[in-house]
């Protein structure tokens, strides 16, 4: 039991400090990767919308090759992929310096990508629990296309798609697992090291676990608080 | 002429001309992006043909075959163990006893709160470096093979999902039928197995579908614990020959099982809930 205290401990002697350096960069590859992905997804679920068959066509395609696609193997496509493409605009076309993408930016794209196809969904459906008389209402007041989505819109479409999307952020967390096999240095990977390294394996693989546990705990008190703010102007039921 | 003139005389104008379908800007956004993708997938098209050799045919293509039938086998056999699981799990999860109920909760807390992968890495590796106590209770022989630890905590993670599913469907069978049951004096069994099951099983069955998908898509993590899977073949296959190629068709491979399940799925779902549709006449 000592044994295992002093290789969690932080220190020279402890794998804590490189642990604790693991979850910062799975909480900020997830927290990069949210706002990418809740973009990308409310631009899709607006062009799935439109009434422009092609937009629609684009959005579709996209949704299907990016939730049909195991999430390791977009990243190994981002990861080794990316670099292969961009050299040969950025090497071979214009002459510059080869760029090396890193797995930070790898891992934000793939799950990113993966992350705004779901939300399309999410955001789909909640555009239809959104009546056509908002957007008359927003017409009839005289206000732009632009002022409608922002002031009538968006507000009650993200606390219809906040169920949808906070689902989402809990997958996503999990997902960010999978940037440990492209060599970033998240939770799982330095423990993994710390595993192997002391020989330990059960404990630290152990720890990781309950790390992830801790995450979507906190996660889920979060959603909870969230939503009822969400909730707070529709008064007592 | 001004409206002060009022000659009492209707005048007629001429119609306008229809509109011709204008060049919006959601339109051109529309064209130039499917216009990309087309490119894309000529592009796409134009690489494979262009980096196929006979050689790489030979070498990886029976390869790939054996690599998909591992991932059908994973996949399988942990929806089928997983589903048997996920019906005790569903029941403990309805039980009114706060114990069992309590128990059921934290396995499936336990199970979908964490990552697959670190799922994984803790059964294979981690329970693997028992192999002097497991060698002593003889169950070694089950745990030194990447193949048993796959299936074995994929089972346990599908089944948490797939009990999730059942008692969501269970709950949502209205209470009438129950209570119509118990009216006719029907045994408190007879009525779950054949009046609540069967219509929960219904409901149940577009997130089945999407479990299996799920499933498909998640087994690419055996690839990371040695299993030679689909993604294993491929990861393989890429670390000898450097060759991109092995990845794009990975990912073709991929799509086309995962399109193609989906729309057997949604055939399979029309057909059993065929009489409760309406002719849309």
């Amino acid at each position: 039991m000592d044994n295992a205290l002093t290789l969690l401990s932080f220190g020279a002697e402890g794998w804590g400090d490189e642990i604790a350096y693991g979850t910062f960069i799975t909480i900020s590859l997830a927290l990069a990767t949210l706002p990418l992905g809740l973009v990308m997804g409310f631009f899709l679920a607006l062009a799935r919308q439109s009434d422009e068959p092609s937009l629609q066509t684009s959005a579709n395609i996209y949704i299907t090759i990016f939730r049909g696609l195991p999430e390791l193997l977009t990243l190994f496509i981002v990861y080794f992929g990316f670099p292969i493409g961009l050299n040969l605009i950025v090497h071979d076309l214009l002459g510059y310096e080869i760029i090396d993408v890193s797995s930070f930016l790898a891992g934000m794209i793939a799950l990113g990508v993966v992350f705004s196809a779901y939300a399309s969904e999410v955001f789909t459906s909640a555009f239809k629990g959104i009546s056509q008389g908002q957007y008359e209402g927003g017409y009839a007041l005289g206000l732009s296309n632009f002022s409608t989505m922002r002031l009538i819109i968006l507000p009650q479409l993200i606390r219809l798609s906040l169920p949808g999307l906070s689902n989402l952020w809990l997958i996503l967390l999990k997902e960010t697992a999978l940037v440990s096999a492209i060599g970033l240095t998240d939770i799982l990977r330095s423990s993994g090291i710390a595993a192997r390294v002391s020989k330990e394996l059960f404990l630290f693989f152990g720890v990781a676990f309950l790390i992830y546990l801790v995450l979507s705990i906190i996660s889920s008190l979060g959603i909870v608080a969230i939503e009822r703010w969400s909730k707070r102007g529709e008064g007592l039921r | 002429m001004s409206p002060s003139e009022n000659t009492g005389v209707v005048e007629f104008f001429e119609r306008p001309p229809p509109q011709a379908k204008k060049w919006s800007k959601a339109r051109i956004l529309g064209i130039i992006l499917l216009g990309l993708w087309i490119a894309a997938g000529l592009g796409l098209i134009y690489y494979l043909f262009a980096a196929y050799t006979q050689e790489f045919a030979d070498k990886y293509a029976l390869k790939f075959l054996r690599g998909i039938w591992v991932t059908f086998q994973i996949v399988g056999l942990s929806l089928i163990f997983g589903a048997l699981l996920s019906f005790p799990v569903a029941l403990g999860r309805l039980s009114k006893n706060r114990l069992i109920g309590g128990i059921a909760f934290g396995y499936s807390y336990l199970m979908r709160g964490t990552p697959l992968l670190a799922q994984t890495y803790l059964v294979y590796y981690g329970l693997g470096s028992f192999n002097k106590e497991l060698q002593a209770i003889g169950l070694w022989w089950f745990f030194r093979d990447a193949f048993n630890c796959v299936v074995l905590i994929f089972t346990l993670n599908t089944a948490a999902y797939q009990a999730e599913i059942l008692r969501g469907a269970i709950e949502n069978v209205e209470k009438g039928q129950t209570e119509a049951g118990q009216a006719l004096g029907i045994p408190k069994l007879v009525i779950f197995w054949k009046i609540v099951l069967p219509q929960a099983l219904i409901t149940a069955l577009r997130p089945y579908g999407n479990e299996i998908i799920l499933m498909i898509k998640g087994s690419a993590i055996a690839s990371l614990v040695t299993v030679f899977d689909l993604m294993g073949e491929t990861r393989r296959a890429y670390s000898r020959s450097f060759d991109f190629q092995t990845y794009i068709w990975a990912a073709i491979l991929y799509l086309s099982v995962v399109e193609t399940l989906r729309r057997l799925w949604d055939k399979f779902e029309n057909y059993l809930t065929r009489h409760l549709q309406r002719d849309s006449e």
